[in-house]
Protein backbone atom coordinates (compact mmCIF):
# COMPACT_ATOMS: atom_id res chain seq x y z
CA UNK A 1 0.00 0.00 0.00
CA UNK A 2 2.92 2.20 1.10
CA UNK A 3 4.41 1.88 -2.39
CA UNK A 4 1.62 3.60 -4.05
CA UNK A 5 0.16 5.93 -1.67
CA UNK A 6 3.46 7.54 -0.09
CA UNK A 7 4.04 11.22 -1.41
CA UNK A 8 8.18 10.85 -1.39
CA UNK A 9 9.68 8.70 -3.60
CA UNK A 10 12.19 7.58 -0.83
CA UNK A 11 9.64 6.23 1.45
CA UNK A 12 7.83 4.18 -1.38
CA UNK A 13 11.31 2.90 -2.19
CA UNK A 14 11.61 1.69 1.30
CA UNK A 15 8.18 0.41 1.51
CA UNK A 16 9.04 -1.85 -1.41
CA UNK A 17 11.81 -3.19 0.43
CA UNK A 18 9.55 -4.15 3.34
CA UNK A 19 7.31 -5.68 1.05
CA UNK A 20 10.54 -7.71 -0.76
CA UNK A 21 11.48 -8.70 2.68
CA UNK A 22 7.51 -10.16 3.26
CA UNK A 23 7.30 -11.69 0.22
CA UNK A 24 11.11 -13.66 0.95
CA UNK A 25 9.61 -14.48 4.16
CA UNK A 26 6.66 -16.10 2.20
CA UNK A 27 8.75 -18.13 0.08
CA UNK A 28 10.31 -19.19 2.80
CA UNK A 29 7.78 -20.59 4.31
CA UNK A 30 6.78 -22.74 0.87
CA UNK A 31 10.33 -24.09 1.29
CA UNK A 32 11.82 -22.46 -1.81
CA UNK A 33 14.84 -20.99 0.35
CA UNK A 34 16.57 -20.39 -2.94
CA UNK A 35 14.83 -18.25 -4.20
CA UNK A 36 14.45 -16.23 -1.02
CA UNK A 37 17.82 -15.83 -0.31
CA UNK A 38 17.84 -14.35 -4.26
CA UNK A 39 15.16 -12.40 -3.78
CA UNK A 40 16.79 -10.39 -0.31
CA UNK A 41 20.10 -10.48 -2.00
CA UNK A 42 19.48 -9.28 -5.27
CA UNK A 43 16.18 -7.62 -5.17
CA UNK A 44 16.72 -5.89 -1.58
CA UNK A 45 20.69 -5.81 -2.03
CA UNK A 46 21.53 -4.48 -5.14
CA UNK A 47 17.85 -3.47 -7.43
CA UNK A 48 16.57 -1.45 -4.39
CA UNK A 49 19.83 0.31 -3.46
CA UNK A 50 20.17 1.25 -7.39
CA UNK A 51 16.72 2.43 -6.90
CA UNK A 52 17.68 4.28 -3.81
CA UNK A 53 20.33 5.97 -5.40
CA UNK A 54 18.32 7.26 -8.78
CA UNK A 55 15.43 8.67 -6.38
CA UNK A 56 18.31 11.07 -4.34
CA UNK A 57 20.26 11.41 -7.30
CA UNK A 58 17.55 13.29 -8.90
CA UNK A 59 15.92 15.56 -6.29
CA UNK A 60 13.29 15.54 -7.24
CA UNK A 61 11.09 17.80 -4.56
CA UNK A 62 8.20 16.52 -2.74
CA UNK A 63 5.74 19.37 -4.04
CA UNK A 64 6.20 18.72 -7.26
CA UNK A 65 4.66 15.09 -7.02
CA UNK A 66 1.78 16.78 -4.93
CA UNK A 67 -0.75 16.58 -7.74
CA UNK A 68 -1.23 13.41 -6.77
CA UNK A 69 -4.14 11.91 -7.77
CA UNK A 70 -4.63 12.47 -11.55
CA UNK A 71 -8.14 12.29 -13.03
CA UNK A 72 -7.79 8.46 -13.77
CA UNK A 73 -7.57 8.12 -10.24
CA UNK A 74 -11.22 6.56 -9.97
CA UNK A 75 -11.55 4.39 -12.73
CA UNK A 76 -8.28 2.60 -11.97
CA UNK A 77 -9.14 1.80 -8.16
CA UNK A 78 -12.47 0.49 -9.69
CA UNK A 79 -10.35 -1.59 -12.09
CA UNK A 80 -8.24 -2.64 -9.10
CA UNK A 81 -11.34 -3.61 -7.46
CA UNK A 82 -12.79 -5.36 -9.83
CA UNK A 83 -9.97 -7.45 -10.43
CA UNK A 84 -9.39 -8.29 -6.47
CA UNK A 85 -13.01 -9.54 -6.42
CA UNK A 86 -12.72 -11.41 -9.91
CA UNK A 87 -9.59 -12.86 -9.21
CA UNK A 88 -10.59 -13.70 -5.71
CA UNK A 89 -13.39 -15.43 -6.76
CA UNK A 90 -12.07 -17.71 -9.39
CA UNK A 91 -9.69 -19.03 -6.81
CA UNK A 92 -11.46 -19.74 -4.08
CA UNK A 93 -14.77 -20.60 -5.83
CA UNK A 94 -13.40 -22.73 -8.83
CA UNK A 95 -11.13 -25.11 -7.47
CA UNK A 96 -11.82 -27.89 -5.20
CA UNK A 97 -11.52 -25.72 -2.08
CA UNK A 98 -11.46 -28.65 0.31
CA UNK A 99 -8.85 -30.74 -1.03
CA UNK A 100 -6.03 -28.23 -2.20
CA UNK A 101 -6.47 -25.90 0.66
CA UNK A 102 -5.66 -28.42 3.55
CA UNK A 103 -1.71 -27.20 2.43
CA UNK A 104 1.18 -28.02 0.53
CA UNK A 105 2.31 -31.85 0.70
CA UNK A 106 5.06 -32.91 3.05
CA UNK A 107 8.74 -33.05 1.71
CA UNK A 108 10.99 -36.03 2.04
CA UNK A 109 13.53 -36.14 4.42
CA UNK A 110 16.52 -34.50 3.84
CA UNK A 111 15.17 -32.06 0.85
CA UNK A 112 17.52 -29.25 -0.48
CA UNK A 113 15.41 -26.80 -2.69
CA UNK A 114 18.88 -24.99 -3.81
CA UNK A 115 20.54 -28.70 -4.93
CA UNK A 116 17.14 -29.60 -6.36
CA UNK A 117 16.78 -26.27 -7.86
CA UNK A 118 20.80 -26.52 -8.86
CA UNK A 119 20.29 -29.91 -10.55
CA UNK A 120 17.58 -28.98 -12.99
CA UNK A 121 19.11 -25.38 -13.51
CA UNK A 122 22.38 -26.86 -14.75
CA UNK A 123 21.13 -29.82 -16.70
CA UNK A 124 17.66 -29.20 -18.58
CA UNK A 125 17.48 -25.36 -18.34
CA UNK A 126 21.72 -25.19 -18.88
CA UNK A 127 20.67 -22.63 -22.25
CA UNK A 128 18.47 -20.85 -20.83
CA UNK A 129 21.01 -19.92 -18.08
CA UNK A 130 23.46 -18.77 -20.74
CA UNK A 131 20.75 -16.59 -22.07
CA UNK A 132 20.05 -15.16 -18.40
CA UNK A 133 24.06 -14.60 -18.22
CA UNK A 134 24.17 -12.40 -21.74
CA UNK A 135 20.83 -10.81 -20.69
CA UNK A 136 22.92 -9.19 -17.43
CA UNK A 137 26.07 -8.63 -19.79
CA UNK A 138 23.77 -6.40 -21.90
CA UNK A 139 21.98 -4.84 -18.83
CA UNK A 140 25.98 -3.61 -17.54
CA UNK A 141 26.60 -2.63 -21.34
CA UNK A 142 23.28 -0.53 -21.88
CA UNK A 143 23.33 1.07 -18.32
CA UNK A 144 27.92 2.57 -18.82
CA UNK A 145 26.73 3.25 -22.39
CA UNK A 146 23.86 5.08 -21.67
CA UNK A 147 24.62 7.15 -18.70
CA UNK A 148 28.31 7.75 -19.81
CA UNK A 149 28.87 11.34 -20.85
CA UNK A 150 31.73 12.53 -21.95
CA UNK A 151 32.85 15.94 -20.12
CA UNK A 152 35.42 18.58 -21.91
CA UNK A 153 38.26 18.89 -20.51
CA UNK A 154 38.63 15.36 -19.25
CA UNK A 155 41.53 13.42 -20.25
CA UNK A 156 40.88 10.12 -22.18
CA UNK A 157 42.84 7.56 -24.53
CA UNK A 158 42.20 7.66 -27.64
CA UNK A 159 42.99 4.20 -28.45
CA UNK A 160 42.56 4.57 -32.61
CA UNK A 161 45.40 7.41 -32.25
CA UNK A 162 47.41 5.62 -30.40
CA UNK A 163 47.39 2.64 -32.43
CA UNK A 164 47.93 4.67 -35.50
CA UNK A 165 50.52 6.69 -34.29
CA UNK A 166 54.30 6.24 -35.60
CA UNK A 167 57.77 7.42 -34.85
CA UNK A 168 57.43 10.13 -37.41
CA UNK A 169 54.73 12.00 -36.08
CA UNK A 170 56.49 12.21 -32.84
CA UNK A 171 60.11 12.05 -33.59
CA UNK A 172 62.00 14.95 -35.41
CA UNK A 173 65.81 14.35 -36.60
CA UNK A 174 67.56 16.95 -37.10
CA UNK A 175 71.12 16.11 -38.91
CA UNK A 176 74.10 19.01 -37.90
CA UNK A 177 77.27 19.22 -38.57
CA UNK A 178 79.11 18.95 -34.45
CA UNK A 179 79.87 22.09 -32.75
CA UNK A 180 82.83 22.56 -31.41
CA UNK A 181 82.84 22.88 -27.61
CA UNK A 182 83.48 26.93 -26.53
CA UNK B 1 -3.15 -24.68 7.17
CA UNK B 2 -1.81 -22.09 4.69
CA UNK B 3 -2.48 -23.69 1.07
CA UNK B 4 -2.66 -23.09 -2.60
CA UNK B 5 -5.04 -20.87 -2.68
CA UNK B 6 -3.68 -18.28 0.18
CA UNK B 7 -0.82 -18.04 -1.81
CA UNK B 8 -2.90 -17.12 -4.80
CA UNK B 9 -4.44 -14.75 -3.49
CA UNK B 10 -1.73 -12.52 -1.98
CA UNK B 11 -0.14 -12.64 -5.79
CA UNK B 12 -4.04 -11.23 -6.66
CA UNK B 13 -3.88 -8.53 -4.00
CA UNK B 14 -0.39 -7.58 -4.81
CA UNK B 15 -0.86 -7.19 -8.64
CA UNK B 16 -4.02 -5.36 -8.52
CA UNK B 17 -1.85 -3.16 -6.22
CA UNK B 18 0.57 -2.54 -8.82
CA UNK B 19 -2.17 -1.79 -11.05
CA UNK B 20 -3.53 0.50 -8.81
CA UNK B 21 -0.29 2.04 -8.41
CA UNK B 22 0.20 2.61 -11.98
CA UNK B 23 -2.93 4.54 -12.36
CA UNK B 24 -2.48 6.62 -9.47
CA UNK B 25 1.11 7.46 -10.32
CA UNK B 26 0.88 8.79 -13.49
CA UNK B 27 3.28 11.45 -12.89
CA UNK B 28 6.18 9.82 -11.38
CA UNK B 29 8.17 7.61 -14.11
CA UNK B 30 10.17 6.31 -10.67
CA UNK B 31 6.87 4.89 -9.25
CA UNK B 32 5.71 3.53 -12.62
CA UNK B 33 9.16 1.40 -12.38
CA UNK B 34 8.70 0.22 -8.98
CA UNK B 35 5.16 -0.75 -9.59
CA UNK B 36 6.02 -2.84 -12.59
CA UNK B 37 8.67 -4.77 -10.00
CA UNK B 38 5.96 -5.39 -8.25
CA UNK B 39 3.50 -6.50 -10.63
CA UNK B 40 6.54 -9.33 -11.35
CA UNK B 41 7.23 -10.31 -7.80
CA UNK B 42 3.35 -11.34 -7.61
CA UNK B 43 3.89 -13.47 -11.11
CA UNK B 44 6.78 -15.00 -9.19
CA UNK B 45 4.62 -15.52 -6.45
CA UNK B 46 2.33 -17.42 -8.87
CA UNK B 47 4.85 -19.12 -9.88
CA UNK B 48 6.48 -20.58 -6.72
CA UNK B 49 2.94 -21.23 -4.61
CA UNK B 50 2.44 -23.65 -7.75
CA UNK B 51 6.12 -25.31 -8.39
CA UNK B 52 5.67 -26.13 -4.25
CA UNK B 53 2.14 -27.34 -5.10
CA UNK B 54 3.15 -29.79 -8.46
CA UNK B 55 5.85 -30.57 -6.42
CA UNK B 56 8.18 -29.45 -9.81
CA UNK B 57 11.12 -27.73 -9.32
CA UNK B 58 11.08 -26.02 -12.94
CA UNK B 59 8.61 -23.21 -12.10
CA UNK B 60 11.76 -21.92 -9.18
CA UNK B 61 13.81 -21.94 -12.47
CA UNK B 62 11.40 -19.99 -13.71
CA UNK B 63 11.15 -17.59 -11.34
CA UNK B 64 15.10 -17.33 -11.30
CA UNK B 65 15.16 -16.12 -15.11
CA UNK B 66 12.38 -13.85 -14.50
CA UNK B 67 14.03 -11.91 -11.22
CA UNK B 68 17.35 -12.22 -13.67
CA UNK B 69 15.60 -10.29 -16.21
CA UNK B 70 13.69 -7.98 -14.09
CA UNK B 71 16.94 -6.98 -12.72
CA UNK B 72 18.01 -6.17 -16.12
CA UNK B 73 15.23 -4.35 -17.08
CA UNK B 74 15.40 -2.32 -13.74
CA UNK B 75 18.68 -1.52 -14.39
CA UNK B 76 18.45 -0.16 -18.30
CA UNK B 77 15.05 1.15 -17.29
CA UNK B 78 16.91 3.69 -14.47
CA UNK B 79 19.50 4.56 -16.87
CA UNK B 80 17.30 5.55 -19.07
CA UNK B 81 15.57 7.45 -16.18
CA UNK B 82 18.80 9.26 -15.40
CA UNK B 83 19.37 9.88 -19.07
CA UNK B 84 16.05 11.53 -19.66
CA UNK B 85 16.40 13.77 -16.22
CA UNK B 86 19.21 14.99 -17.57
CA UNK B 87 17.76 16.13 -21.04
CA UNK B 88 14.75 17.45 -19.47
CA UNK B 89 15.21 18.41 -16.15
CA UNK B 90 12.21 16.17 -15.59
CA UNK B 91 10.78 12.62 -15.11
CA UNK B 92 7.18 13.91 -15.16
CA UNK B 93 5.09 11.63 -18.11
CA UNK B 94 2.70 14.02 -18.82
CA UNK B 95 5.68 16.05 -20.41
CA UNK B 96 7.01 13.61 -22.53
CA UNK B 97 5.45 14.30 -25.71
CA UNK B 98 8.11 15.23 -27.21
CA UNK B 99 7.12 12.16 -29.90
CA UNK B 100 3.14 13.66 -30.32
CA UNK B 101 2.63 13.51 -33.81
Amino acid sequence: MGVIFSRNPVYAVLFLVLAFFQSAVLWLLVEAEFLAIVLVLVYVGAVMVLFLFVVMMLDITVEKIQGGFTRYAPIGLLITALMVIELVQVIWLRGNVGEVAAGFAATPEGYSNTGALGAVLYTEHAYAFEIAAVILLLAIVAAISLTMRRRPGLKTQDIAKQVSARAGDRVRIVKMDSEERR
Amino acid sequence: MIGLQHYLSIAAILFALSVAGIFINRRNLILLLMCIELMLLAVNFNFVAFSRYLGDETGQVFVFFILTVAAAEAAIGLAILVVLFRNRRSINVQELDSMKG
